[in-house]
């Protein structure tokens, strides 16, 4: 495919779509799925035929609409009028088809205008809800491809990496390295061959941001790791998703064989002379192989279990081979960037961490869901404006950022701003993306034991302090949770959490501790409360 | 002998303030080693590739935040290094508790006591008792091999025994299975050590072995001698090989 017969492919799907009077978007990422939206989206399309009227309803799949909580969701847009239905069943069927053209069904109505919707800004959740990930012609309809045309037929490698550096960008991993550095680094490394690798291994409990891009615009990682490939040199892409993620796994498969049918991978891409291919690999539940240097050994067919770095994968990954590896989220960032150009990125967010973040909300907060937001945005307006706040009427209490690597955050500290050094700051890290709230029922122990618990059992059993503090660590909680502990064993377990912070090989143990001590941090008196010669009478734990 | 042009590097760096030189692609703990300055370590062998796992070669880089191992980190020029201080010694007494914590250890019904790297180094880094509760799980011991014996009550999971099996002898008896504390050695498939197919009975496994997991049979208490200095050996006539 040229890029002339692209944008010709792109323009005949706008005309279609501009045919149809009426567009029905039912929502078929994972979430919405597992409540039945496929059967929704059977009986629309059977009561659309059954009324004749196929010429001007379109009825199609699309990704992710955000709002999980009040799932299944379906989206219209009549005559350029948008709305949203909420927890639509088989039943409401006939009546949301009988009322297209008319005032929408006010029952199932879920307005667009309250802030979940309102106060989000999409970049990488552009085409999320909007598109049917499982066509490739929507995305380019879409403004797909345009990067990566851009990219081939404008751009020299080098060009695009400086695009990407002052964009701001900086991987949505966790750790927030800047991007446009890090590719830089793999373009000037010396080596036969490059990889370009995509962690797709997103494990942190309450997390869901790159499973939901995978399931509802998967073109758009594709995209993101060709340009990556062109930039610094490489020839062949990977992405390690994990074999959970059954639907992500298939919508990827699929448009991996439809950019391929395309001719946007594989040899002489778009008719420039770059090729690269890029292949699944599927992670085995090792929670461990999101850490680059495990997840490369994993890819290379071994035990999944980081080594030490330097060397970085930068220089020496896959094979000994220089190695670019980058979040889903970090990828699907790199078209945009250039199709609107750095500038234009690099205005969203704050001076030190730009564009915006995905969250998936989660815990005891109303507005379950996938949000994407600028960086810099309120931690509490993310909680109590976009998340609704806590459902009844409880107070709120903490929210874990991060996953078990990341921190309990109070409320005195829900004014600091969403970005990579604040939350840092305040203990925690920006992680993936999970948010997980808790209410003033929770107990801040057990919310420690369970992420200790977590870690202890991902744990790949390599280095001593990680395979077996976290291990004693875990019974020292226990311990404490059941009012068996005393002062000694709470200085013993800050002790540990110490040595594990500061001694572990890789990112796993180095933050295991994070849940621990930030929860001792804000919230101490939880921890004295149960011991037999704390401060008061031992309080049993809720 | 002909003179190869050898393309060395030298680098100065400085190890508790001496001064020391280096050639470049050397660690630290080499460097170390050849001062005749020690840096404890388990899971390092000369001769086998550094796995950096025990976390007790850990050292103090200055301007670095963070600890660095000393058996992977290679020394480069200005470095200022701090191999012993109060806080990493802290460090190494506590992962050596860890270690006698998690599993079997009772050094007086072990053939290996008095010889064994872990006693040695718990005595010489003032380990005199232990604060965390020992886990007392249960361990099987593999006797299944007609001249060795495995005993998981005793294995701290260096995995010198892997890499000299898989690196030295090429033939890869031994591996990981399981995750966390739950982590075991086995061998082949998670068969019976006297099944193994691939095994050859070398003994290098033995040998390489800092503790009494593996061993000869027919030893008592204090008598399994280990030897494992024909490592450098081998791997240095390896690298030579014209």
């Amino acid at each position: 495919m040229t890029p002339e017969e692209l944008r010709q492919s792109a323009e005949a799907e706008r005309q279609k779509s501009h045919a149809c009077k009426h567009i029905l978007g039912v929502c078929c990422a994972a979430g919405c799925q597992s409540m039945g939206s496929d059967k929704i989206k059977d009986a629309l399309d059977k009561q659309v035929k059954l009324k004749g009227l196929e010429s001007e309803v379109n009825v199609k799949s699309v990704g992710c609409l955000g709002l999980c909580a009040a799932g299944p969701l379906v989206s219209l847009e009549s005559d350029g009028k948008k709305a949203m239905y909420q927890a639509v069943k088989e039943a409401d069927v006939a009546e949301v088809v009988e009322k297209l053209g008319k005032a929408p069904v006010k029952r199932l109505e879920l307005s667009l205008d309250i802030p979940f919707f309102a106060r989000q800004q999409k970049i990488i959740l552009e085409n999320s809800g909007v598109i049917d990930p499982e066509r490739i012609e929507e995305y380019f309809a879409a403004g797909g491809y345009e990067a990566l045309i851009k990219a081939l037929t404008d751009l020299e490698p080098a060009e695009v990496i400086d695009a990407v550096s002052r964009s701001g960008l900086r991987g949505r991993g966790g750790a927030g390295f800047p991007t446009g550095l890090k590719w830089a680094t793999v373009a000037k490394a010396a080596g036969s061959r490059k990889y370009v690798v995509c962690n797709a291994d997103e494990g942190d409990p309450g997390a869901f941001m790159n499973r939901s891009v995978l399931e509802s615009d998967p073109h758009r990682v594709i995209e993101g790791m060709i340009i990556a490939g062109y930039a610094v040199g490489a020839s062949q892409g990977y992405v390690y998703v994990r074999a959970e993620y059954p639907l992500a796994i298939k919508r990827l498969k699929t448009a991996i064989k439809q950019a391929e049918g395309k001719g946007l991978l594989g040899d002489k891409i778009l008719g420039t002379t770059f090729s690269f291919r890029l292949e699944i690999r599927l992670g085995a539940g090792a929670f461990v192989c999101g850490e680059e240097t495990a997840l490369l050994v994993s890819i290379e067919g071994s035990r999944g279990m980081p080594r030490p770095r330097p060397p970085f994968p930068a220089e020496a990954g896959l094979w000994g081979m220089p190695t670019l590896i980058n979040n889903v989220e970090t990828f699907s960032t790199v078209p945009p960037i250039l199709r609107n150009g750095w500038e234009w990125y690099s205005a969203i967010g704050t001076e030190k961490s730009k564009g915006t973040k995905v969250f998936a909300l989660a815990g005891q907060i109303k507005n379950t869901g996938l949000i994407e937001v600028p960086m810099g945005t309120k931690l509490r307006d993310i909680i109590f404006d976009i998340g609704g706040g806590v459902p009844d009427g409880k107070k709120f209490k903490a929210v874990q950022t991060g996953g078990p690597s990341g921190g309990c955050i109070p409320e005195s500290k829900l004014d600091m701003s969403v970005d990579y050094e604040s939350l840092r700051e305040a203990g925690s890290i920006m992680g993936s993306g999970g948010m997980i709230v808790m209410n003033e029922d929770s107990s801040m122990v057990d919310v420690a034991k369970f992420f200790t618990e977590f870690c202890m059992s991902e744990s790949c059993g390599k280095c001593v302090p990680c395979r077996t503090g976290t291990a004693q660590m875990y019974g020292l909680l226990e311990k404490i949770h059941a009012g068996e502990a005393v002062k000694a064993d709470l200085e013993l377990l800050k002790e540990l959490c110490d040595l594990v912070r500061t001694t572990s090989l890789c990112g796993l143990g180095q933050t295991a501790p994070n849940p621990v001590m930030s929860t001792l941090h804000y919230f101490e008196k939880e921890y004295t409360s149960l011991l037999k010669d704390g401060p008061g009478k031992p309080a049993a734990a809720r | 002998m002909a003179a190869t042009p050898v393309s060395t590097e030298v680098v100065t760096l400085k190890l508790n303030d001496r001064d020391v030189s280096a050639t470049r692609g050397q660690t630290i703990l080499e460097v170390a080693r050849e001062q005749g300055m020690e840096i404890p370590t388990l899971c390092f062998l000369e001769g086998l590739t550094p796995w950096g796992a025990c976390r007790l070669c850990m050292i103090e880089l200055k301007g670095s935040p963070k600890l660095l191992p000393a058996c992977t980190t290679k020394a480069a020029e200005g470095m200022e290094i701090v191999l012993d201080s109060d806080r990493l010694k802290k460090y190494r007494k506590m992962i050596l508790e860890l270690l006698f914590a998690e599993r079997n250890h009772v050094c007086a019904v072990c053939v290996s006591n008095g010889r064994c790297e872990l006693q040695d180094l718990a005595q010489k880094n003032g380990v005199t008792h232990v604060r965390f509760p020992y886990r007392y799980a249960k361990y099987e011991v593999d006797s299944t091999h007609d001249l060795f014996r495995l005993d998981h009550n005793r294995c701290i999971m260096c995995t010198r025994c892997v890499r000299v099996c898989h690196e030295i002898e090429g033939a890869h008896v031994w591996d990981l299975k399981g995750r966390g504390i739950e982590t075991e050695v086995v061998a082949d498939n998670n068969l019976p050590w006297g099944q193994s197919e691939s095994c050859t009975r070398c003994g290098k496994c033995i040998h390489a072995c800092p503790v009494g997991a593996l061993v000869e049979k027919t030893t008592a208490v204090n008598e399994m001698k280990k030897r494992s200095g024909f490592l450098p050996y081998l791997t240095t006539m390896r690298e030579n090989r014209p």
